[in-house]
């Protein structure tokens, strides 16, 4: 068996911003998501939506500076860039579900080799359901990636033939950035973007359970 | 000569009705109406369907209001929260009804109440669970020009409680950062607009450029102190 290291949550997050380009509008969702804004190159203008009404959202205040009447969708508090703009819930969801939006990055529990999403519910008994904006984020953007670890803590692929947990949305998953490959959903199933030195293309198919066209 | 500037909370919502369906505007810290919310606690009314993005966090504002039991249905996208113990309580011992609906839907669907659309076809929850009526019937879809849509109805409000920055005796309101969020939209869903603001100001001052929600969406303005910045508070203007 070969040998080859996962990606760093960091790595991750710097890998998804290579794919970003100069004057994208972007909808960083909120956990791991976040985190790709820190990786954006200098001198790139990438413009990110915050769907509670920001364009144009700078990284977060210094301590002592927070300001509670400006905060992005995860409730924490941001800045604003010059240039940014604020607008109320109905013109920022048109905004998203208009296809305005380049780019679209999110977790997930699972996706579907043919782009299938479920990251809003794990369908528990008994849970309180909650959904946010999560399904409007699936199918607004012009492209939606995922980022996301891919294999669960106890080995199992969160790419999958069939989501098994609630859907989120249907066919909307264009790309998954996860910490062993690169993979692009498709009609026709998984094609391989790229993976980690030493990663084999037959033992990735192997973890994940499916054929992966490379 | 028109002023709907009201002389304080109590007297912006004495007509609120037992029953009543009240948007309540904000999301997260900002642009919660909490002096509204406390109002409408004194005021009294029961059996009420809310609105709000939430279903409360902690134990004021729209929680403290849940804790009365004059709640009977809300209608949110997220009320699960660290601290939404007191909608949980409800929740679990079958006390309250929850419809949910994703965060895109719950704005258009009450923009499209103030914009007297009959319903809309959305692509927003196609193929989910979200896609079905509350007695798990499936709601109606259609296939426009190779994509799938879900149809949903507008949601009209008896009352709406917004939050916004300054406002004139017209009823013309600006709003502050994202505080803006569901006020605008919410204003114009209902046939009743109570507005809080940090300011009233002279007609004629603010800029009609920038004028968010037009006077004619609001019924009555009142003023409200600032209070000191905190989490799920409101952050002092310097």
């Amino acid at each position: 068996m070969t040998l080859y290291k996962r990606l760093s949550k960091d790595e991750l997050a710097r890998r998804v911003a290579q794919d970003i380009f100069d004057g994208a509008y972007v909808n960083l969702g909120i956990g791991m998501p976040t985190t790709v804004a820190n990786h954006i190159p200098a001198g790139m203008e990438v413009i990110l939506h915050s769907e509670n009404g920001i364009l144009g959202m700078g990284p977060a205040p210094q301590a002592g500076h927070e300001d509670y009447d400006l905060i992005n969708a995860g409730k924490q508090p941001v800045t604003l860039l010059n240039g940014g703009v604020y607008f109320h819930h109905a013109d920022s969801f048109a905004m998203m579900r208009g296809g305005h939006l380049d780019i679209c990055v999110l977790g997930a529990f699972q996706v579907s080799a043919s782009g299938d999403l479920a990251n809003w519910s794990t369908g528990e008994p008994g849970s309180i359901p909650a959904v946010g904006g999560a399904m409007d984020l699936a199918i607004g953007a012009k492209q939606t990636w995922v980022m996301m670890d891919l294999l669960t803590k106890s080995g199992e692929s969160k790419v999958v033939a069939n989501c098994s947990y609630p859907l989120t949305g249907i066919a909307c998953v264009k790309r998954i950035y996860s910490d062993l490959a690169t993979l692009e959903c498709t009609p026709g199933g998984l094609r391989l973007i790229d993976k980690v030195d030493g990663l084999e293309l037959s033992e990735l198919e192997r973890l994940i359970g499916l054929p992966i066209q490379s | 000569m028109i002023n709907k500037i009201a002389s304080s909370v109590a007297d912006a919502l004495s007509s609120v009705a037992d029953g009543a369906t009240v948007l309540i505007g904000g999301f997260g810290t900002a642009g919660i109406p909490n002096e509204l919310i406390d109002g409408l606690i004194e005021q009294g009314a029961r059996d009420l369907t809310v609105v709000n993005n939430n279903a409360g966090n902690g134990d004021s504002g729209l929680a403290a209001l849940l804790k009365t039991g004059r709640v009977k249905k809300i209608i949110c996208s997220f009320p699960r929260q660290a601290d939404s113990y007191v909608f949980d309580a409800l929740y679990r011992s079958q006390k309250i009804e929850l419809e949910l609906v994703p965060q895109g839907n719950l704005a258009e669907r009450l923009r499209a109440a103030g914009a007297g659309v009959g319903a809309f076809f959305t692509p927003t929850g196609f193929g989910t669970e979200l896609a079905k009526n509350s007695d798990g019937s499936p709601k109606e879809t259609r296939l426009i020009n190779g994509k799938w849509y879900v149809l949903e109805y507008p949601i009209h409000g008896d009352v709406a409680l917004v939050k916004a920055e300054a406002g004139d005796r017209w009823g013309n309101l600006v709003y502050r950062k994202a505080a803006r969020n569901f006020g605008p939209v919410m204003a114009t869903a209902a046939k009743f607009t109570v507005a809080s603001v940090h300011e009233i100001v002279e007609l004629g001052s603010l800029d009609p450029e920038s004028v968010v929600t037009p006077g004619i969406h609001v019924s009555r303005i009142v003023r409200i102190e600032r209070v000191a910045t905190e989490a799920g508070g409101f952050k002092k203007v310097a």
